[in-house]
């Protein structure tokens, strides 16, 4: 008989609130939505991160014939070449892999870059320079092997990756973090809504609370009603919430964008899923908190 | 059984205290009108005796137990063991009588066949075995004080506390009411019933307590109200 006699009160305070019930399921859905896309952008940005920065790396430029630098006089010469490349592997483990990029090769991989762009025609064969392309054990390191090669005579300048990809993600951050504050602020709306939605159904059903307390129901009998109804909302508005992020990762991330964007490395169906028993979980503890804190001070124990 | 021991209540931000030392004892199976006019602390008597109320000083104690001293979460519990009936029957107006009935059952866990044995029981104790299935507008207002009644005494509580209970009701279905509550009573339940209808106390010869400015003015055996002059 207990949960029946629950389940018929809980359904019976969610259709007597209906108006009220619909605001706190949006409500709920709405602040969860958000705090899965601010916890989606994060495993968005460490998939993102983790993929690039595997792939980093420092080029090391030479000098061509019209290099200003003031370790260049004129174009590296092979004595040069060959000490750059004999510190480069001398900066071993730090230093993992070397591969030299010459001219020639530069304005190839330049063309396949930029196939069909205008400004092929800008670029002369030679106007590219030669360079080691250097992946390092950690891109933190950098600082360490630019150290000793940029006063190395034929170094004309040492371009860091990292530090273009940082930018980019500091943007994304800023995104998440603005999301993430976001969703605070709409549960922290949800947590009112909740609280006003619990006060006003109690004092609808003062009435039976207060025939509850004379044939002696307890305090957790009392009040799991209508802790229960909100917990009903939180589960509907968190099953919305879900059902947006995975619509969002099927519709929009695995139909147009990875299609198009196939460089970028996007967040896989496990890490959405991961989401969703968070999603659950804050709906429901919210729900239990918001309510009980006010039932404890409207219904008198 | 129930023990007041120079017990006074003084509501917050009042001037006055509704009850005023009051001692009092009431053995198992007694019948008790509690009567006096409007404002002279009957159902505040009653509040401590349920545990709404707990006394400013003095104890209230029931079977020995100090209920002032009770933990709250004790309280269901001891709700449990006494029925209640109010001046405004308190039914919940979108449930059968027999849902009504059974939610005294049901708050406080009972399985689904001992209502289905019990409600029925009670029902036609009070006379109500018709209209189980009729909603509290359907029924007159001595039938849905009997539903009230049925509700009470469903549990068997040892102690019935009634406050006012035919004070909506016209003089005849007062009657059948009184009949009822004497019928319970004497199956050893004990009865503390406030009223303030002459006519009703003078018939049923009961041992009467009377408050006035919540102090016991008199406490006769087989007592007729008119004595003091009301
Ligand atoms: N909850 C309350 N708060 C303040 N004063 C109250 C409260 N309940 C009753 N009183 C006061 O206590 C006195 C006794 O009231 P009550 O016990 O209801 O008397 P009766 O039931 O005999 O009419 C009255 O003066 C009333 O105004
Ligand atoms: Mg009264």
């Amino acid at each position: 008989m207990r949960t029946s006699f629950l389940a018929r009160e809980v359904s019976g305070g969610l259709r007597r609130n209906f108006t009220m019930t619909l605001a706190l399921i949006v409500s709920v859905a709405v602040s969860l939505t958000l705090f899965g896309t601010a916890l989606l952008m994060r495993s968005q940005v460490d998939r993102m991160k983790g993929y690039w920065y595997d792939r980093i790396e420092v080029s090391v430029f030479l000098c061509g014939p019209n290099s200003l630098a003031y370790t260049c006089t004129g174009a590296v010469t092979d004595s040069q070449r060959a000490a750059i490349k004999a510190e480069l592997v001398s900066l071993k483990p730090t230093v993992q892999h070397i591969y030299y990029e010459s001219t020639t090769e530069a304005f190839k991989r330049f063309k396949e870059q930029f196939k069909g762009s205008s400004i092929l025609s800008q670029v002369g064969p030679d106007a590219l320079p030669e360079s080691f392309r250097v992946k390092l054990d950690d891109p933190k390191n950098f600082d360490k092997i630019a150290s000793s090669l940029k006063s190395m005579q034929g170094v004309e300048s040492i371009q860091d990756q990292r530090k273009l990809l940082e930018r980019f993600f500091q943007i994304l951050k800023g995104l998440q973090t603005f999301a993430l504050a976001v969703a605070v602020a709409m549960l922290f709306v949800t947590v009112l809504l909740v609280m006003n939605t619990v006060r006003v159904a109690a004092f609808a059903r003062r009435r039976e609370t207060s025939i509850m307390r004379a044939v002696g129901a307890s305090n957790a009998s009392i009040r799991l009603p209508f802790i229960m109804e909100a917990v009903t909302a939180a589960v509907f508005g968190a099953a919305l919430a879900s059902a947006s992020l995975i619509a969002f990762k099927y519709f929009v991330i695995d139909l147009r964008l990875a299609p198009k964007w196939t460089v970028i490395a996007w967040v896989t169906w496990q890490e959405v899923l991961v989401i969703v028993p968070w999603l659950f979980a804050v709906g429901i503890v919210t729900a239990v908190l918001a309510s009980g804190v006010t039932l404890r001070r409207y219904l008198k124990g | 059984m129930i023990r007041f021991d120079h017990v006074s209540k003084q509501y917050k931000n009042t001037n006055r205290p509704a009850l005023n030392d009051i001692d009092l004892t009431v053995e198992q199976g007694d019948f008790v009108f509690l009567v006096g006019s409007s404002g002279s602390g009957k159902s505040s008597l009653l509040r401590l005796l349920q545990r709404e109320e707990i006394p400013t000083s003095g104890t209230v104690s029931v079977d020995g137990i100090d209920i002032g001293k009770l933990a709250n979460r004790k309280v269901p519990a001891f709700r449990r063991t006494m029925g209640i009936v109010f001046q405004d029957f308190r039914l919940l107006p979108n449930r059968t009588v027999f849902d009504n009935v059974a939610f005294g059952m049901e708050v406080i866990g009972q399985s689904r066949s001992e209502i289905q044995q019990r409600v029925p029981e009670v029902l036609e104790l009070v006379g109500l075995e018709e209209k189980e299935k009729r909603l509290p507008t359907e029924l007159s207002g001595g039938e849905q004080q009997r539903v009230a009644l049925a509700r009470a005494f469903v549990n068997q509580p040892r102690l019935l506390l009634a406050d006012e209970p035919t004070g909506n009701l016209d003089p005849s279905t007062s009657v059948g009411i009184m009949k009822l509550l004497d019928r319970i009573n004497r199956t050893g339940t004990t009865i503390l019933m406030a009223t303030h209808d002459v006519a009703i106390v003078d018939q049923m010869r009961k041992r009467i307590v009377q408050l006035d400015a919540g102090r016991i003015v008199r406490d006769q055996e087989r007592g007729i109200y008119g004595h003091t002059g009301f």
